[in-house]
């Protein structure tokens, strides 16, 4: 090429340049997702705190100092900084730092599963609605405004409160509370995307409805749900922690912040610092898993 | 226009009735036989039979339903199994006090979120825009029962200012405006009114950043119009939205404040839902949620009426 004797034209000068500096953009979508997150300091400290969390509580069995169900009738309702016992002790004299320690796993297992659980559901209900159109949308969509004309705390309340306590219970409540609101958005997304000029193409050349659902729709609609999900987990752990206060969720002895927050409750005029650390420790999952949902919306550039 | 607010309320119609068959259907997916949602688990066998002849449960689900609704609508709730008495007559007051509770706590969230948002808005970036928006953010990441500890901790156990528990003073359940109910009801309403404040914070930033943005504020600015005024334009501009949001907020309150009701030991529906969940008193359990999402729903009707009727900009008719 560099032999070549006829004059090259400017464009083909500048596709010469741009041939030997390498493709400009490489990174794609997600290489810019991630340089407008790691520019983000706010999401970045609260994915880490997150994790940090995360690590702890897996980790609960190994680093916890004590047993969390063993406790005894003389340590009761120790002050924080006592020593051996750096978060004092709850009401039946067992080691507060073991027990958030051990309660954060069901917590957050009680947060994250019904928001999972509903987001498969829902992301399913509502393509199905938002592709499909017509009657299909419709029965679907009309049953979604039945559960919209309850309050979320309300209904959670009541599908626990009729099947009975428990954690399996709580879950199922939970899940039917966050399935309305992601049918909505990913209805709301994929009758966006269904009539944009490239579905149309590729339904006239002909691929099955499955394939288009597959690889254009889903592709497309995927991150905006996702995103919307992650901003409902904070939304469910501080409702799994309620039922577990009101006593629907976990039940004792079991560690649970929700729970060790309502058999404290009578603890605050003995150790009032002691006895509000669970819920401190749900403010501080809930605030951090809300702003980082914030974020991954402004760095993927998801609307709504 | 008109033809939008016929076909609105008519719409509400089925609604409300679907909701009656979610509630109805509460104690249907409860475990056990529905007959001990009415006797008692120790009444005699006979009684047991002749309740389920005259409740119509020995008949097909269907026509249960067609027999509740009629009780419903004729104010029949059913008993309650804690204590005998019909669950509206218990209701009745609940209501009212959680009705009270969560119309102060929505207005003090509104006034609230209005002035931060408005000035978050209105000044974006700004030092007072990042106060609010982390208000905001706190304000919905908090478990507000959480928050309602933390409060008494503060102003009860360790100032000694204000009273921890109940309505009024001698654990009186009947409300009168005088000081001592108000000092009962400061705590409970300001840890309620702490959700709806974040939200409609970030609703009206949002809204008046918009608007803010748009051309016409430019040509008011350009026309020489000083802040007030083109403030007046903001708010007309922002109001409806604001209201609407503002309204289905006391409808959450309403359904949320069960958490709220239990910490300060408020006898409002959430007391006694809690107590019905622990007796397992499921007539009551039922009846107040009917109650509540019925209030929700017609408060929907309400705010999609007035939202349409202040806006002259929706014509979705």
């Amino acid at each position: 090429m560099s032999t070549t004797t006829t004059t090259p034209t400017a464009a083909e000068a500048e596709l010469a340049i741009q041939a030997r500096q390498g493709p400009v953009r490489s990174q794609g979508y997600w290489g810019g997702v991630w340089k407008r997150l790691r520019r983000d300091p706010v999401t970045i400290v609260c994915a880490l705190i997150l994790l940090l969390m995360l690590l702890a509580i897996l980790l609960a069995p190994l680093i916890a100092p004590h047993d969390p169900y063993q406790g005894s009738m003389l340590r009761r309702l120790r002050p924080i900084g006592t020593p051996n016992h750096v978060l004092g002790t709850d009401e039946l004299g067992r080691d507060m730092l073991t027990r958030l320690l051990h309660g954060g796993r069901l917590s957050w297992f009680m947060g994250i599963t019904p928001v999972f659980l509903a987001f498969v559901i829902g992301t399913f209900l509502g393509v199905l609605a938002g592709f499909a159109g017509g009657k299909v949308n419709m029965a679907i969509m009309r049953t979604t405004d039945v559960f919209y004309a309850f309050p979320s705390v309300l209904l959670a309340v009541a599908i626990s409160g009729a099947l009975g306590a428990g954690i399996v219970n709580a879950i199922l409540a939970l899940t039917l509370v966050f399935i309305p609101p992601i049918i909505r958005v990913a209805e709301s997304v994929t009758t966006g995307v269904r009539n944009l000029d490239f579905v149309e193409a590729a339904r006239a050349s002909g691929a099955s409805a499955f394939t288009i659902v597959r690889v254009h729709v889903l592709g497309n609609v995927l991150g905006p749900i996702f995103v919307y999900a992650t901003s409902l987990i904070s939304v469910c752990m501080i409702l799994a922690s309620g039922l577990s206060f009101l006593g629907l969720g976990t039940r004792p002895p079991e560690p649970e912040w929700g729970l060790m927050l309502n058999t404290l409750r009578t603890a605050i005029y003995v150790q009032p610092w002691v006895a509000v650390l669970p819920g401190a420790c749900i403010f501080v999952t809930s605030i951090c898993f809300n702003l980082l949902s914030d974020g991954l919306r402004q760095a993927m550039d998801v609307k709504g | 226009m008109f033809f939008y607010l016929i076909r609105r309320i008519l719409y509400a119609i089925p609604i409300a009735l679907a909701v009656g068959f979610v509630c109805f259907m509460l104690v249907q997916i409860a475990p056990g036989d529905p007959i001990n949602a009415i006797v008692p688990a120790d009444a005699p066998g006979d009684v047991v039979e002749q309740v389920r002849r005259d409740y119509g449960l020995d008949k097909p689900l269907p026509v249960q339903f067609g027999i509740w609704l009629w009780k419903v609508m004729h104010g029949d709730l059913g008993r309650s199994l804690a204590t005998g008495r019909s669950v509206w007559s218990d209701l009745s007051s609940a209501i009212s006090n959680t009705l009270l509770l969560a119309l102060v706590a929505s207005l003090i969230g509104f006034v609230l979120g209005c002035v931060l948002g408005g000035l978050a808005g209105a000044f974006r970036g700004a030092f007072i825009d990042r106060i609010a928006t982390s208000l905001a953010v706190a304000g919905v990441s908090v478990p507000h029962y959480w928050l309602g500890m933390v409060m008494v901790v503060i102003f009860s156990v360790q100032l000694n200012w204000l009273p921890a528990m109940g309505a009024g003073p001698g654990g009186s359940a009947d409300w009168a405006w005088d000081w001592e109910h108000m000092k009962h009801l400061i705590l409970p309403s300001v840890t309620l009114a702490v959700i709806p404040m974040g939200i409609v914070t970030r609703t009206v930033r949002g809204l008046v950043a918009e608007i803010m943005n748009q051309e016409f504020v430019t040509a008011l600015r350009g026309k020489g119009l000083r802040r007030g005024g083109i403030f007046v334009h903001v708010v007309k501009n922002a109001a409806p939205n604001a209201l609407a949001v503002m309204g289905l907020q006391l409808g959450y309150l309403l359904g949320g404040s069960i958490l709220v009701e239990t910490v300060f030991s408020w006898p409002g529906t959430g007391l006694l839902l809690n107590n019905a969940i622990f007796q397992r008193d499921l007539p009551v359990l039922q009846g107040t949620i009917l109650v509540l999402a019925m209030f929700f729903v017609a408060l929907n009707l309400l705010v999609d009426l007035v939202q349409t009727a202040l806006d002259p900009r929706i014509r979705r008719a």
